[in-house]
């Protein structure tokens, strides 16, 4: 092949779509972005909160819809569709059809006049159809691009061709009535298919009285209720009266788990946690008290977090979980609610009266979508969705298009954003000749030369929807930021880091002249770069911003107090103006990457991300403190899609070995880490014999291993087994298996205590697919499962179908009530209570198998070498939940496999590469800037006593040992990493941490 | 308007404002007395800000970071430790009472112990009533006329 396109064209802008498109255009890649709609963000962009912690959707997504939107290599290319893809990886020709705006995008101001003075009204399809918008519209407030665009189906004028009121009142001459459609041509080497799914619709199941009563709605209408920019402005009322609910009722699986009503086999991952999290925040958002109820199956609480999220809803806000099946809703006439009539485990027939009902729907491809992927080429899976290999989990069956999100099977948004840089990842390593031959550098403006300067402060406060609005008196604060001293401008936001605030930002910053900025808003942890980059873009120098956290620190977290919430939030803000006012603009240093990688873990997911970054042209060191390479798939028999693990596991092995590029350690420990991203220097031991390494990146994959359960009889009678030992004697081809009479699985052990809460993810799945091997062996063996809640999310759903229909008898028990397991010379005695009968129930067995729990190594040395947090679990903590899985907050060092949490192995793999994505991102750009934060001397004062030189641990300071000056401190900017030690320590007052240095620290004191 | 004492807290980046963080995304509730500085690390920290900000007024002091053997920079909460003690000392010395200054390591995962923290400094700090003996009075209004 000849040189390839670098060039990729990711298809959905979703969250799935705009994490690939990121990944790859930070690594060197021209990214065309392809949306259908008017504007990118999809569904993630209407929820309204996050689960498993509750962040608001659109304040973690902002600040990503912000990057793409001004990404100098990424093209958005909304309202087009991808007709056809001809030609081959390396050099596709994707054929586009580009549906007309009626709006220039470079003209539009997105002042919103022609929408206010459009006549024709709509159905809001963003809003659920709760509200109407006009013809003339933005997707929603917070849309990237902010640009209107013209309803072709609904504009007065293209249908009939009179009005134009729009085009007679745009101030910018931005209204285009008259143009046409065209087809576009785009040359690309890799295309990336996240198309998203579409909410099943309910409509079918008149039982429920959805479309009848406006009270029973989807889960995502409820969102959108939910939601500070929805419909009600996050007022929870039900839509009949638009009164205040007392009781909410959830469903769960409809449109899932569901053959005969809807055709959807298959679980749909996300709906028992969303609806979870919805139950919660209607609490908090209802000013009475609420009752919510969730009807379900199963809790699928399968996720890091999750379990606790469930236990939590339950125990501390009350949410009533009922496990029972819900027959119908009936709107009432007379009391104007809705009577649910449900049907219990003992089989008692119960109706209750509440005021809102809502569909948990599950997540499905449409028809047409079904369509289009076959018609490029992706062949489906029986759920409809792109099919994918366990050990490839993004590569479709056509070479060079990948797949990510939840056309790649429902999953939630963690997950997607996995796939999306292991669909990223793959891209781009089809294409490392073509890496940066299509990008262009981003002119960064020249800095504004802002000393001498009086100060001239603008302030910036956020309503964060309702988040900080909701508590704090955010137009009082602004008011009083108003009255201090240089402050000459302030303003408040529904959304601080959205697009158009970010450019009002910039726009107020010329305007004004400002040269200090204060954000009151979330978490500088989270959002200060962002905030930076748009200082950086206005011209002024990133380090003049100071950030105020009045929403995790203040709102959040006295939600009961408005009044002394909002006194702190002005404290805060009078601190803020206090410190900036002190501020000077700062340099950073240009820093080389080694471009090399160490990969802690030789298990599937250590490899995987090894053998991704050679792809990608790294090298890679793999420590391993076993004596082989494969980690617990190595005592593994076959993946839920029923491959058998152990041949693929060797391809894999001998693939990393093959590999120039990778050096694997065996029998290794670690035994120093020194540096920080871009310059890590670990020592590696093997025996005796030391190796210094110098990595620019590091990836933790040192996984996890089954526990020994102490119950059951394990270990004292040796018919007791765990399921990893099942494997191995299945792998082993044991012929006493197929000799059992009846076998017994119980699920849940160790796993979902309350000494160890968190669900291990895997096990029903994998007893499952044991449970249909055995039955595969021997037809006529009795096999039992006993468990506590069946979660075989996603298509695994099939696997627990099959099982049933094979034979395989599942009782569930609960666990105050555990099995009993005695032993006599001819059987195992199991005792169960059976919930469906009630009654006492003895399982003679001839082998009982223990589903245990997967736990972490709690490798607390190697937390403390890369400065890496671990939960209460033992499981390494990465940098966010939802949106960066794969990363640490430490720069450089990143996450994927067991180590991070429970998976099965498409996951880890998928983490993998994602991983590696990340870590290529940053290798690929060659060099890193360091901090502006850093000590300095002030040579007049310092007396050369060296303390600063033996108490630095990193070795910035040193005494100068040539010139006039010899014997004073001097500090080396690209070792010094702005802690401050030195300074606080220093006896002379000679030194200062730039950006905290004692003038600003006092000032804030002062102010407090 | 009943009286409130005021707290100032300096935190360092890595470890407690990140626990503090987190309990607001967990939503835990605790008293609202308290004004954060934030700083890289504990080991700024300066005994000086301590005598500042009583001087300024603050009822009580919070200082918390890593965990020992956790700190962001190595060894920076050691540091800080010390010159904890040694300002401790010397307020004791000088007459302040031990319950207004705190000291305290919470990791970036302990949002829990973080909240429960809050809430034991602002109540030791509400017992004592207002802080009085650093202040700094004008002299007009101290000396009798
Ligand atoms: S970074 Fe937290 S104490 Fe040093």
């Amino acid at each position: 092949m000849s040189q390839p396109i670098g060039a990729v064209l990711v298809a959905g802008g979703g969250i799935a779509g705009i994490q690939a498109a990121l990944d790859l255009a930070n690594s060197g890649y021209k990214v065309f972005l392809v949306e259908q709609q008017a504007a990118i963000g999809g569904v993630m962009a209407m929820l309204d909160k996050t689960f498993p912690t509750n962040d608001c959707a659109m304040c973690i997504m902002s600040p990503k819809l912000v990057e793409v939107g001004r990404h100098a290599n990424i093209d958005i290319l909304t309202l087009t569709d991808i007709e056809s893809i001809d030609g081959v990886k390396g050099d596709f020709k994707v054929n586009l059809r580009r549906r007309p705006r009626y709006v220039d995008l470079e003209k539009c101001i997105a002042c919103g006049l022609c929408a206010a003075k459009c006549p024709k009204k709509v159905d809001d399809r963003f809003n659920q159809g709760l509200i109407q918008r006009k013809a003339a519209y933005v997707l929603y407030p917070q849309a990237v691009p902010l640009k209107y665009a013209l309803d072709a189906e609904q504009c007065i004028f293209l249908r009939k061709g009179k009005c134009g009121v729009c085009a007679k009142v745009c101030p910018a001459g931005a209204i285009r009535l008259h143009e046409r459609e065209i087809r576009q041509t785009l040359r690309v080497g890799a295309v990336i298919l996240s198309p998203g799914y579409r909410a099943y619709n309910p409509a079918g199941l008149d039982y429920f009285s959805y479309g009848a009563h406006p009270d029973v709605m989807t889960s995502l209408e409820f969102e959108r209720i939910l939601s500070a920019s929805g419909p009600y402005g996050g007022h929870l009322m039900r839509p009949s009266d638009r009164r205040a609910p007392k009781r909410i009722a959830w469903l769960q699986c409809v449109g899932s788990r569901d053959q005969n009503h809807c055709g959807n086999f298959y679980c749909s991952a996300v709906c028992c946690m969303y609806a979870i999290k919805q139950a919660v925040i209607a609490k908090e958002h209802s000013e009475h008290p609420l009752e919510c109820t969730i009807f379900y199956m199963d809790m699928r609480t399968h996720g890091k977090g999750f379990e606790d999220c469930f236990n939590e809803a339950r125990d501390k806000h009350g949410v009533r979980f009922m496990r029972h099946r819900v027959q119908a809703v009936r709107p009432e006439k007379e009391s104007g609610r809705l009577a649910l009539r449900h049907l219990g485990e003992s089989g008692k027939v119960q109706t209750e009266h509440f005021d809102i009902v809502i569909l948990s729907v599950g997540l499905e491809t449409s028809p047409e979508l079904r369509q289009w992927g076959q018609g490029l080429g992706v062949e489906l899976s029986p759920g409809g969705f792109a099919r994918i290999d366990d050990f490839n989990p993004t590569a479709t069956s056509r070479d060079g298009i990948y797949v990510c999100g939840a056309f790649a099977g429902p999953k939630d948004i963690p997950q997607s954003v996995i796939e999306a840089g292991s669909a990223a990842l793959c891209a781009g390593a089809d294409l490392v000749a073509g890496r940066h031959t299509l990008t262009v550098r981003a002119a960064t403006p020249s800095e504004r030369d802002t000393r001498g300067e009086p100060p001239r402060v603008g302030v910036f406060i956020c309503h964060c929807g309702i988040n900080i609005g909701g508590v704090v008196d955010v137009p009082g604060v602004r008011d009083y930021a108003g009255t201090l001293p240089n402050v000459v401008y302030v303003a408040d936001n529904m959304y601080s880091c959205s697009q158009d605030t970010q450019n009002t930002i910039s726009a107020k910053i010329e305007e004004h002249r400002l040269n200090r900025i204060v954000v009151a808003a979330c978490s500088p942890k989270t959002h200060e770069p962002l905030f930076q980059e748009t200082l950086a873009a206005a011209g002024l120098n990133k380090y003049l911003l100071e950030f105020v956290n009045i929403r995790n620190q203040d709102s959040w977290v006295h939600m009961n107090e408005p009044e002394r919430a909002t006194a702190k939030a002005k404290d805060l803000v009078r601190m803020a103006v206090a410190k900036v006012l002190r501020l000077s603009p700062l340099s950073e240093e240009l820093l080389t990457i080694a471009p090399a990688a160490m990969v802690v873990g030789g298990g599937v997911s250590g490899m995987a991300a090894a053998l991704a970054l050679s792809r990608q042209g790294y090298p890679a060191e793999i420590v391993e403190r076993d004596s082989a390479l494969g980690g617990q798939a190595r005592h593994l028999h076959q993946t839920a899609k029923g491959d058998a693990i152990e041949a693929r596991l060797g391809q894999l092995i001998a693939q990393v070995q093959a590999d120039p590029r990778i050096r694997v350690h065996l029998n290794a420990r670690l035994t120093k880490v020194e540096g920080f991203v871009g310059n890590f220097k670990s020592t590696v031991a093997v025996g005796a014999t030391e190796t210094v390494i110098d990595h620019g990146v590091a990836v933790i994959a040192s996984g996890a291993q089954e526990s020994l359960p102490s119950e059951y009889l394990f270990g004292r009678d040796e018919r007791v087994i765990t399921g990893l030992e099942l494997d191995q004697r299945m792998k082993r081809g044991d012929r006493r298996l197929a000799r059992l009479r009846t076998a017994v699985f119980i699920q849940c052990v160790g796993s979902r205590e309350p000494e160890r809460p968190y669900c291990s993810r895997v096990c029903c799945a994998h007893s499952i697919v044991a449970a249909l091997h055995l039955k595969e062996l021997n037809p006529e063996m009795a096999v039992f499962v006993l468990y506590r809640e069946i979660r075989t999310y996603g298509e695994r759903e099939a696997l627990y179908r099959r099982a049933r229909e094979k034979g395989v008898i599942f009782i569930r028990y609960e666990r105050e009530r555990k099995p009993r397991v005695s032993a006599t010379p001819e059987a195992l005695e199991i005792g169960v209570v059976d919930h469906a009968l009630r009654r006492p129930l003895t399982i003679p067995a001839d082998l009982l198998i223990l589903a245990s729990a997967i736990v972490p190594y709690r490798d607390e040395q190697l937390a403390q070498f890369f400065k890496v947090p671990m939960n209460a679990d033992g499981f390494f903590v990465e940098a966010h939940v939802k949106l960066n899985p794969c990363a640490f907050a430490t720069d450089g060092v990143f996450l994927c496999g067991l180590a991070h949490y429970p998976k099965p192995i498409d996951e880890s793999i998928a983490q993998a590469q994602a991983a590696a994505s990340a870590a290529t991102v940053l290798l690929a750009q060659r060099t890193i800037r360091t901090s502006g934060t850093t000590a300095r001397v002030d040579l007049r004062v310092c007396s050369g006593c060296g303390v600063c030189v033996s108490l630095c641990p990193y070795k910035a300071p040193s005494l100068k040992t040539q010139g006039p000056l010899a014997g004073k401190a001097e500090i080396n900017p690209v070792l010094c990493k702005g802690c401050g030690l030195c300074v606080a320590s220093c006896r002379s007052g000679a030194l200062q941490l730039q950006g905290f240095d004692d003038g600003q620290i006092m000032g804030m004191i002062e102010a407090a | 308007m009943e009286w409130e004492p005021k707290i100032v807290a300096f935190f360092c980046n890595w470890c407690t404002y990140g626990a503090a963080d987190l309990a607001g995304v967990s939503r835990l509730q605790y008293p609202p007395n308290i004004r954060v500085v934030r700083l890289p690390c504990s080991g700024r920290i300066s005994p000086k800000f301590i005598l500042a900000a009583l001087r300024n007024g603050a009822d009580g002091i919070w200082v918390s970071g890593c965990h020992p053997g956790d700190c962001h920079y190595i060894e920076g909460n050691f540091y800080a430790r010390r010159k904890f003690e040694l300002i401790n000392n010397l307020l004791a010395f000088m007459g302040l009472e031990p319950g207004r200054l705190h000291f305290s390591w919470i990791s970036s995962a302990e949002s829990t112990k973080f909240a429960a923290t809050a809430q034991k400094v602002t109540d030791a700090v509400r017992a004592l009533g207002p802080a009085k003996r650093m202040v700094k009075v004008p002299v007009f209004e101290s000396i009798p006329v």
